[in-house]
């Protein structure tokens, strides 16, 4: 018995720092351009026609590819478009492909986040309504705001960025600001909003797991819709469970995968699989 | 009984997931076909000041 259970944590452990160095691994393709960080300039070169899975803003200087949801945002309020073909094809494919999988294990912003959750803190559970408030931020901020409030050129701002992303600012923002003093000239309201933003998103973070991906989070909103339907999912066998609960007591999503393997809130991060004493759990590509 | 219902979910999850799939590369190059790519690469390269607060 004993054994059993310290092959489970030993098995536990290795998925989760499995996990852990695939999202550093991501996390450093994403941001393959450190040394733009001390000269001030961001990369210009020809990846960055494509977007990264994951949420990581195109203004960092490291940044290696385009954000989905700027470049969403960019073509939806161009002049010549109103609607991303690309972008929203991109995005339908790959969260086709792994669903929620691409926050659990590809989203830079994602591991900042549960970084963020290490410092020790009281940890709290946020109420299940604050999981609505991304898809308002969608469908306003991303789809709407940029296509109707436009300049007289018919240009419209990318309002989610500008309002509410927290990533641009402690991506790009900080990091522009300590190598460019003349851009601290252009320092204005907005700049307060966005600080403001930042200091919810990092208190939250360390006192909510995850709390942004809970609450603001337009990608993974997207994303979480196709959990449904993605090749990447968690499936259960209803004759192995035996409703002991352990599943859902680990899911630091306050998902119950017993009650539902396709929750929008599902990271596909793996814990309720390590933790399921009868292997009833299993997280993979399947039909 | 159960199995057969099982597999028909299992069979009409697969067709939408694979319709949805197709769908999405459609788009998609739909999209870089009327050449939304240099809209994307144009925002990307330059330092967008609405994203990092300023302006
Ligand atoms: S919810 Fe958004 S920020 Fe969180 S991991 Fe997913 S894409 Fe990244
Ligand atoms: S249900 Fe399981 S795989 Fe999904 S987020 Fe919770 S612990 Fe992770």
């Amino acid at each position: 018995m004993k054994m059993m259970s310290e092959n489970n944590i030993f098995h536990r452990i290795s998925f989760s720092i499995k996990r852990k160095i695939i999202q550093i691994v991501a996390f450093g393709i994403t941001n393959s351009h450190i040394g733009n960080f001390t000269q001030g300039k961001i990369y210009t070169g020809k990846w960055k026609n494509f977007c990264a899975p994951g949420l990581n803003c195109y203004s960092c200087p490291a940044a290696s590819f385009a954000c989905p949801i700027g470049a969403l945002q960019a073509v939806n309020g161009s002049m010549n478009f109103d609607l991303s073909f690309y972008v929203t094809g991109f995005l339908l494919a790959i969260g086709v492909l792994f669903g929620r999988a691409i926050c659990g294990f590809a989203c830079p912003f994602g591991l900042i986040q549960e970084l963020l959750n290490k410092i020790p803190s009281p940890k709290k559970k946020l109420p299940g309504w604050m999981k609505y408030i991304k898809y308002a931020i969608l469908v306003i901020f991303v789809l709407c705001l940029p296509v109707l409030v436009t300049n007289y050129m018919g240009v419209g701002k990318p309002a989610f960025c500008e309002f509410i992303c927290p990533a641009g600012m402690l991506e790009g923002s900080l990091p522009l600001l300590s190598t460019h003093p003349e851009l601290r000239a252009t320092i204005g309201p907005i700049f307060s909003i966005k600080l403001l933003m930042v200091i919810i998103t990092i208190a939250g973070s360390i006192i909510f797991h995850r709390f942004f991906c809970k609450v603001f989070c337009p990608l993974g909103a997207i994303y979480g819709l196709l959990n449904r339907f993605s090749f990447f999912r968690l499936t259960i066998d209803r004759n192995l469970c035996v409703n002991c609960g352990k599943c859902a007591r680990v899911c630091k999503m306050d998902v119950d995968p017993v009650k539902n393997c396709d929750s929008t809130e599902c990271i596909r991060c793996g814990a309720c699989v390590h933790a399921c004493p009868k292997k009833a759990l299993r997280l993979g590509f399947q039909k | 009984m159960n199995n057969l219902r099982n597999g028909l979910k299992v069979q009409q999850r697969l067709t939408a997931s694979v319709s949805v799939l197709l769908f999405g590369i459609c788009l998609m190059l739909y999209g870089i076909h009327r050449d939304e790519m240099a809209v994307v690469l144009n925002k990307a390269v330059h330092i967008c000041l609405e994203c990092i607060g300023l302006g």
